[in-house]
């Protein structure tokens, strides 16, 4: 099954609607809870990411028999040190954005932490694609 | 113990979610930072807070939290408030801070 969402930089009013919707169609499909909250996590803190740091984007949710596959590719500033935005605490967020409690350098630690697979792709100035695999079996 | 048996024993406000009051309470979190609270909130926590913006409830709601509690008297917003009805997850309110309300909260659910 294939799903598709667009993602708008800026609009934090909608953040978490996509994840909201793919955790609903996990739910219909009988997924195990456990592996339902760990798509959710790693899912909402990429579309997060689009929206704080990013001008738009699109998801990509492939449901397979054994396994959830993500792609979130957007449009935006790029990442210049991948190595360096994948350690926990960093964070370029702005100054509103941490008062709303964002940019504490933790969603992508959280989606490393939830997922079995991720990869991450950027080109500065161009654009970033963040990918990832959740096993639906042990 | 369920969301109104705290409600009572530390006579917190409800602003919004109702329909949530039975939710049973399995532990709690205290935290700001959205990021924190995904990562590591226990499902079922009642989450201690001072944001009241909308993405408070997308966070609860994704990670199943059974209510939001909300420090120094601060109040939702209106869009905070809509969310909280539709999902069924509350909305409370003290006038303490977080230090204090997170204590209360952890002997009243530690003695039970
Ligand atoms: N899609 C993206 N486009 C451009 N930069 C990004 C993107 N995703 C992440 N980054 C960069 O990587 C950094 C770390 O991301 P991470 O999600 O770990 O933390 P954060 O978004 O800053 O804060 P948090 O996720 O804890 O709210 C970001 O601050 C940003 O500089
Ligand atoms: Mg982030």
């Amino acid at each position: 099954m294939h799903f598709e969402y667009r993602v708008q930089g800026g609009d934090f009013v909608r953040a978490g609607q996509a994840s909201s919707q793919v955790k609903k169609i996990l739910k219909q499909l009988n997924v195990a809870s456990q592996i339902i909250k760990r798509i959710v996590v790693a899912l909402y803190e990429g579309e997060v990411n689009i929206v704080a740091h990013a001008f738009q984007g699109k998801i990509y949710v492939d449901i397979e028999t054994d396994k959830v596959r993500v792609v979130l590719d957007d449009v935006g500033p790029g990442i210049p040190d991948i190595e360096m935005a994948m350690r926990p605490g960093f964070s370029t967020a702005s100054p509103i954005v941490r008062e709303m409690g964002f940019g504490a350098g933790m969603g992508l630690p959280n989606i490393k932490e939830n997922t079995d697979k991720m990869k991450i792709s950027s080109v500065v100035g161009v654009g970033t694609r963040l990918e990832f695999v959740v096993n639906l079996k042990e | 113990m369920k969301v109104k048996e705290v409600v009572e024993a530390l006579n917190l406000k409800v602003f919004s979610g109702y329909d949530g009051l039975s939710n049973t309470i399995t532990g709690g979190y205290t935290s700001d930072l959205l990021s924190d609270v995904m990562g590591n909130a226990p499902p079922g926590a009642i989450w201690i807070t001072l944001q009241t913006h909308v993405n408070v409830m997308a966070v609860a709601t994704l990670k199943d939290l059974s209510a939001v509690v909300l420090v120094k008297g601060l109040e939702p917003e209106a869009n905070t408030i809509q969310q909280s009805n539709n999902e069924g997850i509350p909305i409370l309110g003290t006038n303490l801070q977080a230090f204090e309300i997170s204590g209360l909260l952890y002997n009243l659910l530690n003695t039970k």
